[in-house]
């Protein structure tokens, strides 16, 4: 599985990366965190408002931070 | 009932006399701290559940139905509820730009955005009364609408970098969240924010506190004061190197216009600080050449001193 997480390095974008490795290690499942800090590739994936993860290259939420139970429930 | 309490801390329990200067402008500093960091969390708790219903995604599906000056307006207005970071600005930016928004529009929005804010208005709400911090937030859409409709009637069009027209974003869904995820939202933004403004605020007012001691008046007005027909511009070039402490501004600025200084030059001084800031310019740049740069700051920053002036001109009349 693949993880990604939108946004250009703000203090919100590393919370969301620590919620989603916490999530990974929680839950054991097998899963790639990738962070995507370029603009470009941000507006590509149709993102406006960061922070934002994406699942599988599915984004699932934005604009907010997720919390630790939320990713647990788009991974497993 | 704040009040009571520093009151209370100061002059009983701290010993200080209510008479002295030192009295006085300790009892200024923490009733002042008190009270606005109180309601800056009720505020942006409440602002937080307005934006969660508005996500730029949904503003931009909004926006693409108006034309022209409302448009403008709309954009403007919607700048104001937006959840909207400096660093979003860019997706948003190109979001914006890639669905068919108008230059002019766009700029409307990211214009209004910075200016008119949940923590600035709460600050000027408390410390000046509705009546000036209304005027503040009327002011700032209409620097936002003139602001975009000058950059459309230039036809900036071709200092936007090219790439950003060659994104396709494609139909994105919009989340609908429920009440619990708004709330935690909510609470998440009162965290952040309240979280990393607090140092400001109480520097702010420190100094706000310190000049509502012992800045001499008389000198204040003759600089800054309505008769000096420079003050505005003066103001606006001090503002916008100042960003970082927007937020701390305002309480140095209620305290200067109790010692004088007109409401005009003090609102613009506002506007410069939170609008034109070198971290968003740099942000911004990567999506626009730096001719459009300039033009956006010159055309916001003449907007902001032509406030400054109107302001200055109706308090005569007031």
């Amino acid at each position: 599985m693949e993880i990604k997480i939108f946004g250009p390095g703000c203090k919100n974008c590393v919370n969301l990366a620590n919620n989603a490795k916490k999530a990974v290690e929680e839950t054991g499942v097998e899963a790639e965190i990738i962070k995507v800090e370029d603009m470009k590739e941000i507006a590509q994936a149709g993102i406006m408002s960061t922070p934002a993860i994406a699942v599988d290259d599915e984004v699932k939420i934005k604009g907010r931070v997720a919390t630790v139970e939320e990713i647990k429930k788009l991974i497993s | 009932m704040i009040n009571k309490f520093a009151e209370l801390l100061v002059y009983n329990w701290m010993g200080l006399d209510e008479a002295t200067r030192l009295g006085s402008s300790v009892h200024f500093f923490f009733y002042d701290s008190i009270k606005i960091i109180f309601l800056l969390s009720i505020m942006i708790f409440v602002i937080s559940i307005i934006r969660s219903f508005f996500p730029p995604e949904k503003t931009k599906k909004l926006l693409s139905n108006y034309k022209k000056i409302f448009g403008n307006i709309f954009a403007s207005i919607l700048g104001v509820v937006t959840p909207f970071c400096s660093c979003s600005s860019v997706p948003i930016f190109i979001g914006f730009v890639e669905s068919g928004i108008p230059l002019g529009i766009t700029f409307s929005f990211l214009i209004t955005s910075p200016i008119v804010n949940e923590v600035a208005l709460v600050m000027l709400f408390s410390l000046f009364g509705w009546k000036i911090g209304l005027l503040y937030l009327i002011s700032g859409i209409l620097v936002g609408v003139i602001g975009g409709i000058i950059i459309e009637k230039l036809g900036m069009e071709k200092y936007v970098e090219e790439y950003v027209y060659e994104i396709s974003t494609g139909e994105e869904d919009i989340e609908e969240l429920n009440w619990d995820q708004r709330i935690s939202f909510a609470k998440n933004e009162v965290k952040d924010i309240v979280g990393r403004v607090w140092k400001f605020v109480i520097i702010g007012i420190g100094l706000g506190a310190l000049i509502h001691g012992y800045a001499p008046a008389e000198l204040l007005a003759q600089y800054a004061g309505p008769d000096n027909p420079l003050s505005v511009i003066a103001a606006v070039i001090v503002g916008i190197p100042l960003y970082a402490n927007a937020v701390g501004t305002i309480p140095i600025v209620q305290a200067l216009m109790g010692k004088g200084v007109a409401l005009g030059t003090a609102l613009s001084f506002m506007m410069a600080t939170t609008a034109l800031s070198l971290p968003a310019m740099i942000i911004l740049r990567k999506v626009i050449k730096t001719q459009l740069i300039t033009v956006f700051v010159t055309v916001v920053g003449l907007s902001i001193i032509g406030v400054g002036y109107m302001f200055n001109f109706v308090m005569n009349f007031v």
